[in-house]
C-alpha cells in the first residue's frame, strides 16, 4: 500500500513474522503513519508556541492601531539616533572583524608556529563568555580605574561610556564567526592553486587576491551575514560599556529595553519591530549563500 | 610578519588584556576575598539559580532539538524548507528582541491568559528560546548521513521501533547531542539580553548569575561582579570541555 511497506518487504524476502500484506500489514502501516503525523505534530507544535506565535503576536501588536503611531515612533528623533549609532558601530565592528578574521583563519589552517592551539581556543572565547561579563572586562581594563585608565586620560581618550568601548565591545562579541566560517572553505580549497601560482612566480598578495580570496569569499561572506546580524543585535556588553545615555550612546537594542522599561510599548515594539525584519533579512541572506556555497563545491 | 603583529594586537586589545584585567580583578583581595564575594548568599542563590535553570533548558533542548532534526530531515511536509531556514531565527534575533517578543505572548495582558513574567518558568522560556539552534544544527548533518538500511535490517528482524530508536538510532547520534548541549549550556550560562526586561530581576527569585553581575557593576562593586563573573565563566568553559571530551569518545566508541 504505502512505499514504506513495500520497500520493506522488498528488502526482506522472508519477513519474519512481521507485516504480511492483509490485515496485519494494514495495521502495521496505520501504526507508522500515525506515529510520523505524532513526531511531526510534536516538533512543529513545539516551534509555533517557542518561536512563531511569539514573534507574530509582536508584528501584530505593533501594527494593531495602524501605520500611524508606528512612522511616528520610528521618525522620533532619539530614536532615529539610536538607528544611526547601531548602524555606525557596525560599520566600523564588522570590517575590522572580517579583515583580521581572514588573516586569524589564514593562519590557523595555513601558518605552522607554536601556540596555533593556543589562537584557536582564543577566537573562540568570546562565544563561551556571557555579554555582561565582557563589558565588565572592557571596564576593569579602559574605564576610569582600570589598568589602561590613567594613561587614556592622559592622552584625552574616552573608551568607555564613549564610542571606541561600544565598537570594541561589539568587535568582540561577533570576533569569531568571519574565522570559524572561513576555516573550513579555506581546507576545501587546497593548496594546489596557491603552491602553481608562487612557483610561476606570483608574490604572495597576488597569490591571496587572484587564487584564495576567490575561492574563499562565499564562506566569508556567509561568516560576514553572521557577524553583522550579532553585532546588530548586541546587548549585555554594549549596554555595560555604554552609559546607556539616550541621543548619544544608546543603540538599537537599548532603545528597545528603554523604551520597554518606561512604558512606552510602541516605541519599543516597533524599534523591536525593525529589528526583526532585520533578523529575517539575515536568515534569507543565510540560506541564499548556503545554496551558493554548495554549487560552489560542487562545480 | 607585519600581518601577524597586528593580529596579535587585535586580539590583545579585545581579548587578552580584558580577560587579564577580570582575572587580575577577582584575585586581588587573594583567595578569601574572592571565597568571600561568591559565597554571600545572594551570590550563591544566582550561580545556583543558573545552573539549575541552565541543566534543565539544556535537557528539553536534548530531547526537542533531536526530534525536531528528526522531523526536518526524514519527514516530508509542504513548507519545510521554511521550517528549517526559521530554526537560526534565534541566533539572528537580537536578544533584547527576543525578550520583548516572549512578554507580548506569555508576559501581562496576555492574549492567550499566560503571565509568566517575573517567575523562574519565564527564564527558563527566554534561554529554550535563545538555545534552540543548538541541538537541532549540530544533530542535522549526523542524521543525514545515517544510513536507513540499518534501521530497515533491525526491523525486518523483528526490532519494534522503540528498540531501534534505541539501539540503533540513539546511539549514532549521541555525540551530535552531547556537543549541541554543551554548546546551549554555555550560552544558557551567560545570557543576558532575553532575560532583562523577562524576569524583574528579583534577588533570591529570578535573578541569575549574569543579572547579578551586572546589578553588582551598577552598584560599583567591581570586586564581587568579577568574582562571580570568573565563576560562571569557569562553569561555562568546564562544562563545554567536559562534554567535548564525551562526545569525542562517544563517536569514537561508535566508529
Amino acid at each position: 500500500m504505502s512505499s514504506s511497506a513495500s520497500g520493506s518487504l522488498a528488502l526482506s524476502p522472508a519477513p519474519a513474522g512481521r507485516a504480511a500484506p492483509g490485515r496485519d500489514g494494514q495495521r502495521a502501516d496505520r501504526a507508522l503513519r500515525a506515529r510520523k503525523y505524532g513526531v511531526r505534530t510534536v516538533a512543529l507544535g513545539y516551534l509555533a508556541l517557542l518561536l512563531l506565535a511569539p514573534v507574530a503576536m509582536i508584528f501584530y501588536r505593533t501594527f494593531e492601531h495602524g501605520l500611524t503611531p508606528v512612522f511616528d515612533a520610528i521618525g522620533e528623533p532619539n530614536a532615529q539616533h539610536a538607528f544611526w549609532l547601531s548602524l555606525e558601530i557596525v560599520a566600523i565592528s564588522v570590517p575590522l572583524n572580517t579583515i583580521f578574521g581572514i588573516g586569524m583563519a589564514l593562519l590557523l589552517e595555513r601558518g605552522r608556529f607554536k601556540g596555533k592551539a593556543l589562537l584557536g581556543l582564543l577566537i573562540d572565547l568570546p562565544f563561551a563568555i556571557s555579554p555582561v561579563v565582557i563589558g565588565l572586562a572592557l571596564v576593569l581594563a579602559y574605564g576610569k580605574t582600570g589598568w589602561l585608565g590613567d594613561w587614556l586620560a592622559e592622552n584625552g581618550i574616552q573608551v568607555i561610556f564613549s564610542v571606541p568601548g561600544m565598537v570594541i565591545a561589539t568587535a568582540i562579541v561577533s570576533l569569531p564567526f568571519v574565522a570559524r566560517e572561513t576555516i573550513p572553505v579555506l581546507r576545501e580549497l587546497g593548496t594546489d592553486a596557491e603552491q602553481a601560482a608562487s612557483t610561476l612566480g606570483a608574490s604572495g598578495w597576488q597569490t591571496f587576491w587572484r587564487i584564495t580570496l576567490p575561492g574563499i569569499r562565499w564562506g566569508v561572506v556567509y561568516g560576514v551575514v553572521l557577524t553583522t546580524a550579532r553585532a546588530l543585535g548586541e546587548f549585555g556588553a554594549v549596554s555595560i560599556v555604554s552609559g546607556r545615555i539616550e541621543g548619544e550612546t544608546q543603540t538599537l537594542p537599548l532603545f528597545v529595553q528603554a523604551r520597554f522599561e518606561n512604558f512606552d510599548v510602541t516605541g519599543a515594539y516597533t524599534a523591536a519591530v525593525v529589528l526583526a525584519l532585520l533578523a529575517f533579512a539575515t536568515l534569507v541572506l543565510m540560506n541564499l549563500l548556503t545554496r551558493r556555497t554548495r554549487a560552489d563545491t560542487a562545480a | 610578519m607585519l600581518g601577524k603583529g597586528l593580529l596579535g594586537v587585535y586580539l590583545s586589545v579585545l581579548v587578552l588584556l580584558p580577560v587579564a584585567a577580570l582575572l587580575a580583578k577577582s584575585g586581588t583581595g587573594g583567595a578569601s576575598q574572592f571565597w568571600r564575594e561568591i559565597s554571600s548568599p545572594e551570590a550563591v542563590a544566582a550561580i545556583k539559580l543558573t545552573l539549575i535553570v541552565s541543566a534543565i533548558v539544556v535537557a528539553i533542548n536534548a530531547v526537542f532539538g533531536t526530534i525536531i532534526a528528526w522531523v526536518l530531515v526524514r519527514d516530508e511536509f509542504p513548507g519545510k524548507k521554511i521550517v528549517n531556514a526559521l530554526i537560526d531565527l534565534p541566533f539572528a534575533l537580537p536578544t533584547i528582541v527576543a525578550g520583548v517578543v516572549l512578554l507580548a505572548l506569555y508576559g501581562k495582558g496576555s492574549p492567550v491568559g499566560i503571565n509568566v513574567a517575573f517567575t523562574r518558568t519565564a527564564i527558563a522560556l527566554a534561554l529554550l528560546f535563545v538555545t534552540l539552534p543548538f541541538v537541532v544544527r549540530s544533530v542535522q548533518p549526523v542524521l543525514h548521513e545515517l544510513d536507513v538500511s540499518m534501521e530497515e535490517a533491525a526491523e525486518s528482524l523483528g526490532a519494534g521501533p522503540l528498540t531501534v530508536l534505541r539501539r540503533i538510532v540513539l546511539p549514532s547520534l549521541t555525540p551530535a547531542i552531547i556537543s549541541g548541549v554543551a554548546l546551549s549550556f554555555a550560552r544558557a550560562v551567560g545570557e543576558f539580553g532575553s532575560l532583562v526586561l523577562i524576569t524583574g530581576n528579583l534577588p533570591f527569585k529570578t535573578e541569575v548569575g549574569s543579572v547579578y553581575v551586572f546589578g553588582q557593576i551598577q552598584n560599583e562593586n567591581l570586586p564581587a561582579a568579577a568574582a562571580v563573573s570568573v565563576v560562571l565563566l569557569a562553569a561555562a568553559l568546564v562544562v563545554l570541555a567536559a562534554l567535548t571530551l564525551l562526545s569525542r569518545r562517544r563517536s569514537k566508541h561508535v566508529l
